[in-house]
């Protein structure tokens, strides 16, 4: 796992931000919303990396920057040894066939009006060479099974699915080019819990059998945590702390993430009254105008005047084993106190 | 408002939700949306209205409050008696006065539940004003408390923004205000954190909790979130097409469940305090309501089916313990006795 040359990712300073512009005609930039400020993120191959967050934190707009759908304002995305951001026409298209994406809504994220077939078959349109026309309609049909959707279905229409069956042609669109790495933009939120189950075992059974590393992003920490062999918490558009799931989640020592994981409802009522409760005061302030120093300052319990004005890095730190963006971090197992 | 009153048994269940039935007539066919619902809750309680989407929660709730979306939608069936008065038989101004004072409901989406072109405080002070008679600057007064009361800070200033100033969190608060404005004891809270941020989330919840024991109110919490309703509920009905397929108390229910249905969903459930092995999956999908299952509606998708339950007859509730019922042919064998 630690070898180098497992390295199917390495994204290094990615920074993205939307200008703020005002006036109709003579637009004039005032300010920028600072999506992604500032992220570094490895993914080795076969393993996944989950990615949690409240929304607004930047976690959509990581995903677009790393599968091409956005360019960064700064940083480089190296993927198998080639820098994605500074490659272009022939040799960008190539390069992204190798990370491909599953979007959160399976509602409005396949076009009605065109057939399964067409729809799981699409990327084969762009990328010609992928597989030869002869053979398309038979690669569909492989794909379908693979995700577990009746071959015979090529001809149907995405409103003849449910959600679960429609998140199961997003996957299968994914596929189609053979990607080593799929981005998931929280693919099991918009589903009920039993079909959850259904897709969440899918995207492991896949997992398993093709080799995939995977970029998990949800903001449901349990369902996370499932899938996870490491784990980064993004706070307005930086990962405050990483590191394996365990340590994450059993050894927390970011005052934000102990309070995300205080916070998330456990399906078991002999844990009432037996948690650790950190309850932040108030909302995400706007990405726009993000604090300064360390940026959870404004409902952090521990904030300390030092913190205003000093920045923290994400860095082992002498009581956090594992890297973290807090000048006092401090392992506190939130989830264990019984 | 004194009227109604008169009817009103103090000494009957607060509320009592008797074999409802409600149906959506539409061009597609008829849809059975609540089919022999029931419930109970007392003051002070809350009782969770467990379920996945389309199976009628929220159907439930509107015909409770006498706000169904009518027609497509029509009550075809059942009591709601609340203190021993069926609502369903109360004349539409009755009903009127029975949903300010006596029972309220919260929603997941506040912005539509909220006026967009008046301020937050005029809203909640023509409450006062139309439902207490009182002055303008008394009702003022009142409003400003009780935005304290749901924790806005700064309230005094407050009162003076239109509802897309608030956030998402500020809104619900404000949307629980105006619910909670005229002391109900009935509070349906259909929803009310599913699109927050689980931080937000548990503040909300908190309040709500608070609130609740402050007034000794009654709470039917509607959701899908199996932990949330490990937080906060006395007693949970599992709904299922239509149905309450189970209600126990929620120590009961998490240990031991004894419908197919809830274990299910118990077991594809990921869990946050430890890495779980691959995920129970209930195969197939929930029925279309326009085309019920006949015998056990889950019968398709139940690992303990048998013949019995694709019959005609579906299964009846069978009472396990105090205040547990199952409506399941096989409850001995999914309770393991
Ligand atoms: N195309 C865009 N133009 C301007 N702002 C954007 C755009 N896309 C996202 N943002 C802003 O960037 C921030 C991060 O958004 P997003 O990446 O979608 O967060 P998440 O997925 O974590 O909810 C938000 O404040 C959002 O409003
Ligand atoms: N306004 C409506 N018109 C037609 N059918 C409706 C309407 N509202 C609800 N239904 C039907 O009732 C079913 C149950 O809906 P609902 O109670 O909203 O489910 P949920 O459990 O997700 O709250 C839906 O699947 C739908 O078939
Ligand atoms: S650096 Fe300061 S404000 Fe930031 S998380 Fe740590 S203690 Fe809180
Ligand atoms: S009655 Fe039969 S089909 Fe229905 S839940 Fe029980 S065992 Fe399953
Ligand atoms: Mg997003
Ligand atoms: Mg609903």
């Amino acid at each position: 796992m630690s070898d180098v040359s497992d390295l199917v990712l390495d994204a290094r300073g990615l920074v993205k931000h939307f200008p703020i512009t005002q006036g109709i005609v003579f637009k004039s930039k005032i300010g920028a919303v600072r999506a992604v400020d500032g992220v570094d993120l490895q993914l080795r191959r076969g393993e996944t990396l989950g990615i949690v967050g409240e929304s607004g934190c930047g976690k959509s707009t990581l995903a677009k920057l790393l599968v091409g759908l956005e360019k960064p304002t700064s940083g480089e995305i190296t993927v198998r040894g080639e820098n994605m951001v500074r490659l272009s026409g022939p040799a960008l298209r190539r390069a992204r066939r190798n990370i491909q994406m599953v979007m959160q809504d399976p509602y409005t994220s396949l076009n009605p009006r065109m057939t399964v077939g067409d729809i799981i078959g699409e990327p084969y349109a762009i990328h010609p060479d992928a597989v030869p026309r002869s053979g398309r309609e038979r690669a569909v049909q492989e794909l379908l099974d693979l995700v577990g959707l009746n071959p015979d279905h090529i001809n149907r229409y995405p409103h003849q699915f449910s959600g679960g069956q429609r998140q199961r042609i997003g996957i299968a669109r994914a596929l189609a080019l053979r990607p080593e790495i799929i981005v998931c933009d929280e693919p099991v939120s918009a589903l009920d819990v039993s079909i959850q189950a259904q897709v969440i075992n899918l995207l492991e059974r896949l997992q398993r059998e093709l080799g995939l590393s995977y970029i998990f992003i949800a903001h449901d920490l349990s369902v996370v945590r499932h899938i996870s062999d490491r784990v980064a918490v993004m706070y307005l558009g930086k990962i405050v702390e990483t590191g394996h799931h365990k340590a994450i989640y059993e050894q927390p020592t970011h005052p934000y993430t102990q309070a995300l994981l205080s916070a998330v409802p456990v399906p078991d009522p002999r844990l009432r009254g037996h948690r650790d409760h950190i309850v932040l005061e108030g909302d995400v302030p706007s990405p726009a105008n993000p604090p300064s120093g360390c940026r959870f300052r404004t409902r952090c319990w521990k904030a300390q005047p030092y913190c205003a004005d000093h920045e923290p890095l994400l860095q082992v730190r002498q009581r956090a084993p594992h890297p973290s963006a807090c000048h006092y971090a401090e392992i506190r197992d939130v989830l264990h106190r019984y | 408002m004194t009227d109604i009153s008169v009817g009103l048994d103090p000494r009957a269940t607060l509320l009592h939700v008797d074999d409802l039935h409600v149906e959506f007539r539409t061009r597609d066919g008829v849809a059975k949306a609540v089919n022999g619902a029931s419930f109970y809750l007392n003051p002070g309680e809350t009782l969770a209205i467990l379920g996945e989407s389309g199976c009628g929660k929220s159907v439930t709730a509107q015909a409770v409050m006498g706000i169904l979306d009518s027609p497509p939608g029509h009550v075809t069936g059942g009591r709601v008696l609340y203190r021993g008065v069926d609502l369903l038989q109360l004349a539409e101004k009755d009903r009127r006065q029975f949903r300010a004072n006596r029972i309220a409901m919260i929603f997941q989406d506040a912005l539509s539940a909220l006026n967009p072109v008046y301020t937050v405080g005029f809203q909640l002070a023509e409450l006062f004003r139309k439902h207490r008679g009182m002055s303008r600057a008394a009702a003022k007064v009142k409003a400003i408390e009780l935005l304290d009361q749901v924790r806005i800070p700064a309230a005094k200033e407050r009162i003076n923004d239109y509802p897309h100033q608030f956030s998402g969190g500020m809104r619900q608060r404000v949307m629980i205000a105006m619910a909670l404005a005229l002391d109900p004891e009935v509070l349906i809270a259909d929803e009310p954190t599913t699109a927050l941020d689980v931080t937000v989330q548990a503040q909300i919840m908190g309040l709500l909790a608070e609130l609740q024991h402050q007034r000794n109110m009654g709470l039917i919490l509607i959701t899908h979130d199996m932990g949330v309703v490990a937080d906060v509920a006395d007693r949970i009905s599992v709904m299922y097409a239509g149905k309450i397929v189970e209600e126990a108390p929620v120590y009961d229910i998490y240990a031991r469940p004894a419908h197919p249905y809830t274990k299910a969903l118990l077991e594809s459930i990921p869990r946050l305090d430890h890495k779980g092995r691959e995920l129970n999956v209930i195969r197939g999908l929930p029925p279309s309501l326009t085309d019920i299952p006949q015998g056990c509606a889950f019968h398709p998708r139940c690992g303990y089916a048998r013949d019995i339950c694709r019959m005609d007859q579906e299964p009846p509730a069978y009472q396990i313990a105090a205040h547990r019922i199952a409506r399941c042919h096989f409850i001995r064998e999914v309770l393991g006795v």
